[in-house]
């Protein structure tokens, strides 16, 4: 069994493959160069592994293309895979995040948009159709901006229960939907919007990602614009579990697929500071659903370091022991395949990575 | 009959052709309604769905930009030479 790890860059995507249990790298691409790969998606739960790619040309726009031989070819449809209906007035911006639903639904994958916006697929991510629930919520005039755009950014899926998914967004907070996305409620309610008037409000949040646990899945994990946040009750409310971080600033937030209660995160200083805190390359780590966490850097860069890690640019994968991946603005993509004790480069010099995305295939 | 010329990045939605070959005239928009119709991925990277035109993208008629003659109003004629370029734009 090989393992795939799927690199979204500003200009392209790239994909490594790794035959001998993620020691080396054999590296292909750029795939759809001159493209943001914002999102992509390895599909598993087909009987052919599916890849999912959402790029967006500078030039001519955005498109969501699949494969279904790891990459040696794509399709992407003739029509527009994710438009928006002529009634809104709108066009897309990006494909922020492509997710595959769960096992009982094997056709269907999700769609998270900048506009803010959800799409759902029935056939694979072939074609999309807005979910108009969340498009008419009485609060979307109200979403703001902030500085990579009005998007939705998390979508997670209940993995044993259809009818149940949880969308955040930047900058609007986490939605919740019990009701396979027909009705939407803000699920925000503890998580702090220092960027505001009113610091803790209903929603306005900017989420920057939200996490769920493998064990329990009632559980979720969030790196805020500000504020490191876990839910033990499917999003409804948050309670901070920064304590033991260095700084409660950053964009990823990984979940062990496997292994409840173990997280991964890449803090930044601050807001107004994007630099990795004390300038090193270092994850965080919890294994007790955030209560303590433990800084690192086996493998990593020793020097001064001051990429950035995206929102989507760190992934587990699901192999055992798990893997953990993270690539950086400055175009290099590391992997652990110790849960994270160590790591090794797998890329340089790429350009900046906004998506990284492991499975074995 | 009209002609548009396509940039190097676009030809790959038509075959591969630097150019392809529209009966429709009057205007821009029916040019590219008309050139949707037989390549449709090639449009919707010129147009968004909305049918506008995407905002780095910039078409010429008869050497005019678009942009300052009407957008996609712009008058059409028969054997009228319909350039599409990606503006200059990015890093």
């Amino acid at each position: 069994m090989a393992t795939l790890l799927a690199i979204g860059t500003a200009k392209g995507l790239f994909l490594a493959t790794s035959t001998d249990d993620r020691r080396s790298w054999e590296i292909t691409g750029p795939h759809f160069p001159m493209t943001g790969v914002y999102a992509v998606a390895v599909d598993t739960r087909r009987s052919t592994p599916r890849l999912l790619a959402g790029m967006t040309s500078s030039h001519f726009g955005p498109s969501v293309a699949t494969s279904d031989d790891l990459g040696a070819s794509w399709d992407e449809p003739d029509q527009a895979p994710v438009a928006f209906p002529a009634d809104t007035g709108v066009s897309l911006g990006r494909v922020w995040q492509l997710m595959p639903a769960g096992p009982d639904e094997p056709d269907v994958v999700w769609a998270g948009t900048e506009p803010s916006a959800l799409f759902k697929s029935t056939d694979g991510g072939r074609s999309f159709e807005l979910v108009r629930s969340l498009w008419d919520h009485p609060h979307r005039p109200q979403w703001e901006a902030g500085f990579g755009g009005q998007a939705v950014h998390t979508v997670l899926p209940h993995p044993r229960d259809p009818a149940r998914l949880l969308v955040a967004m930047s900058t609007g907070g986490v939605y919740r939907s019990e009701d396979a996305g027909a009705s939407w409620a803000p699920g925000n309610t503890g998580i702090r919007a220092y960027f505001m008037p009113d610091e803790w409000p209903e929603f306005g949040q900017c989420v920057h990602k939200v996490a769920r646990d493998a064990a329990n899945p009632e559980r979720l994990y969030a790196q805020n614009h500000h504020g490191v946040y876990r839910s033990d009750d499917d999003g409804r409310t948050w309670s901070s579990i920064a304590d033991g971080l260095p700084s409660d600033f950053g964009f990823p937030m990984v979940a062990h697929p496997g292994r409840g209660g173990m997280v991964w995160t890449f803090p930044l200083v601050a807001d107004g500071e994007r630099f990795p805190t004390d300038h090193r390359c270092r994850v965080f780590r919890s294994a007790d659903a955030g209560g303590k966490w433990e800084p690192l850097s086996v493998g990593l860069p020793e020097g001064p370091f001051y990429p950035a890690v995206l929102r989507d640019a760190m992934c587990a994968d699901d192999a055992s022991p798990g893997g953990v991946y993270f690539g950086t603005r400055s175009g290099s993509v590391f992997a652990s395949r110790d849960e994270g004790d160590s790591w090794s480069s797998v890329a340089a010099h790429l350009p900046d990575v906004l998506c990284v995305r492991a499975a074995q295939v | 009959m009209v002609t548009v010329l396509l940039p190097g990045p676009l030809r790959g939605e038509a075959g591969g052709a630097s150019r392809v070959s529209v009966t429709a005239t009057g205007t821009l928009r029916a040019v590219l309604d008309e050139m949707a119709v037989a390549h449709p991925r090639l449009a919707r990277r010129i147009r968004d769905e909305r049918g506008e035109l995407r905002r780095y993208v910039n078409v010429f008629v008869d050497g005019e930009d678009c942009r300052h003659s009407g957008g996609l109003a712009t008058p059409v004629t028969d054997g009228a030479e319909v350039q599409v370029l990606p503006s200059v734009a990015g890093g």
